[in-house]
């Protein structure tokens, strides 16, 4: 059998010696795109030899709608329909860092309690969408009970998102200046009653998944990312906290409240796709704490939203930033760049799987079983949408 | 870190250099050493992660901006370095010896705005757009609604209005929208 391209060392970027399909050896294969949810939307082009993966390729631009090219044409309020399409499963991280940089252009300050409800958003989206993942994961691994339970939960915390904002997934909540609105009465007790049931459901789900025999089997070794590829291939988030680096923004750079919380960053060492779903597990328990530590502790009274001037003809006075959050994929941020007039000058949104599904992928895709390959993918955890802005 | 700016403003030449809000500050760099700049930054001070790389189109001045977001996790600074070059033949040093991921990025420049990166791993090859022939669609004189006129038909019942004179008309009915 012939051996599968290797890379001697993390920065080698020698392609490989390009593979004869006519010697009969090899088989093309296409994964995706056919799955509109947490992979799909892009696809890898796989060459098998026998059932082994020796060349993957991935191809995006299924979903590319030139968002960042739509925003230079459009009013910054405009562009609130924009920024929450680009990570369809977790708009609201793109909601408050779209806000949060034109603020810090325009110098408006944010009430309190107006960061702590976004901090809260922000958690709540973390949550539902690990849900999401969890369902995916175990999916890919032939796993079906899960996603039924996870995706359950995902959607009464999305009824807590409809009740809250009126829009179950792109929420348009988090708003220049503040947030729209604060929590309805009887909310609160109602999401506690929820993150109970998350988490009584997550216990169950660790048991069926995390210590079930054939979860482990397949994902133990699979997709091993080895500590000195993390940071010349900008690998973030979980899948950098399963190889050992404590690396967290809400920790290392806290941003709205979570300087005032108390959680610690999770951390692995095996970086195998068993090893970046138990982080991504605790991290969800993490999230119900911190959002617990929210309703608990956020101020009940006070504006929630700053004096504003008309956002109908709002022009922001030339400059540029870049700021970033930590999303359930990593670092998320937002480079935006104004030029005094009403329109910004260029927006650049660096998603985590700009990176994971492409460089990454391509390189953990070698050597693979193809049974496997779905199980990978889903161990990056990847949206597409944020790689085609 | 001002020690360090101290230093690349003497060594290479770096200007404009701003904090832009505490942990980014934005500096400016010649093309000719760019690459050598960023090579320094990254194994001499720790500037190791590579946040992104993208361009922005000045075309009033006649020149593109590369910016490199690069970012050193010991200290929590993050350093935006530009490198401006011309739009005609746009063309840069490829930079994905220093990081494994920068060819992806590399790649999109090259399909987006139509800047070259010669010796990029697969630079050629299309990236989200396939079988495009008009201008790189990311350069400013590329014009959305003119494209979209031109290659697709509007269908019957699809009327369009202005946006934002539509919500002023709605927001303040009673001034004819605020004009």
């Amino acid at each position: 059998m012939p051996q599968p391209p290797t890379h001697s060392s993390s920065l080698d970027m020698a392609q490989p010696e390009p593979i004869d399909l006519s010697s009969g050896k090899y088989v093309k294969l296409w994964q995706g795109p056919q799955h509109p949810g947490i992979t799909g939307n892009m696809s890898l082009e796989l060459t098998l030899c026998g059932d082994e993966i020796v060349e993957c390729k991935t191809h995006v631009g299924y979903l590319h709608r030139g968002f960042e090219k739509f925003m230079e044409r459009r009013t910054y309020i405009q562009n609130f329909t924009v920024v929450c399409r680009i990570a369809v499963p977790e708009p609201t991280f793109n909601e408050y860092l779209y806000s949060a940089a034109i603020e810090e252009l325009a110098g408006i300050e944010v009430p309190e309690r107006a960061n702590w409800l976004r901090a809260l958003n922000l958690e709540m989206m973390r949550l539902a969408s690990f849900l999401m993942w969890t369902g995916g994961m175990s999916g890919a691994f032939g796993l079906y009970t899960v996603p039924n339970w996870t995706l359950t939960y995902r959607d009464y915390i999305l009824d807590l998102f409809e009740e809250l904002t009126g829009a179950r997934i792109y929420h348009m909540y988090i708003v220049p200046g503040g947030v729209r609105n604060v929590l309805p009465d009887g909310w609160k007790a109602r999401a506690l009653e929820i993150l109970k049931g998350t988490e009584k459901m997550m216990r169950e789900v660790d048991r069926v998944m995390m210590n079930n025999a054939v979860f482990k089997a397949r994902s133990k070794g699979l997709g091993l990312i080895p500590p000195d590829m993390v940071d010349p291939y900008g690998i973030v988030g979980p899948n950098a906290r399963a190889a050992g680096f404590k690396r967290d923004l809400r920790k290392d750079e806290p941003y709205l409240v979570y300087d005032q919380l108390d959680f610690e960053v999770v951390t692995a060492t095996a970086s195998d796709a068993y090893e970046r779903a138990w982080v991504r597990q605790q991290e969800i328990f993490q999230c119900i704490n911190l959002i617990r530590q929210m309703l608990e502790r956020m101020p009940d009274s006070g504006p929630f939203q700053a004096q504003m001037p008309n956002v109908l003809h709002w022009k922001i006075p030339p400059g540029e930033t870049y700021l970033k959050a930590e999303c359930t994929r990593g670092e998320y941020g937002y480079y935006v760049v104004t030029d005094g007039s009403e329109y910004v000058r260029r927006v650049h949104v660096r998603g985590p799987s700009y990176t994971h599904a492409i460089a990454v992928m391509e390189r953990l895709a070698v050597g693979t079983n193809i049974a496997d390959i779905a199980g990978l993918m889903v161990s990056l955890h990847t949206y597409p949408p944020e790689i085609e802005r | 870190m001002n020690s360090m700016l101290e230093r690349l403003s003497k060594e290479f030449r770096v200007t404009d250099i701003t904090e832009r809000h505490p942990g980014l500050t934005t500096l400016t760099a010649d093309k000719d050493v760019a690459e050598t700049l960023l090579r320094e930054l990254r194994d001499r001070e720790g500037y190791t992660h590579l946040n992104f790389m993208t361009a922005i189109d000045y075309i009033e001045r006649g020149v593109f901006t590369l910016v490199y977001m690069l970012h050193n996790y010991a200290t929590k600074s993050t350093l935006s370095v530009h490198v401006n070059i011309d739009r005609v033949n746009a063309e840069m040093t490829s930079i994905h010896t220093l990081w494994a991921q920068a060819w992806t990025y590399q790649r999109e420049l090259r399909e987006l705005w139509g800047i070259n990166f010669p010796g990029s791993p697969r630079v050629e090859e299309d990236f989200c757009l396939e079988g495009w022939e008009e201008i790189p669609p990311m350069r400013r004189e590329f014009d959305t609604v003119e494209y979209c006129e031109r290659t697709f038909t509007s269908r019957e019942g699809r009327g369009t209005v202005n946006p934002r004179e539509h919500m002023a008309e709605i927001i303040f009915p009673n001034r004819g929208g605020d004009k």
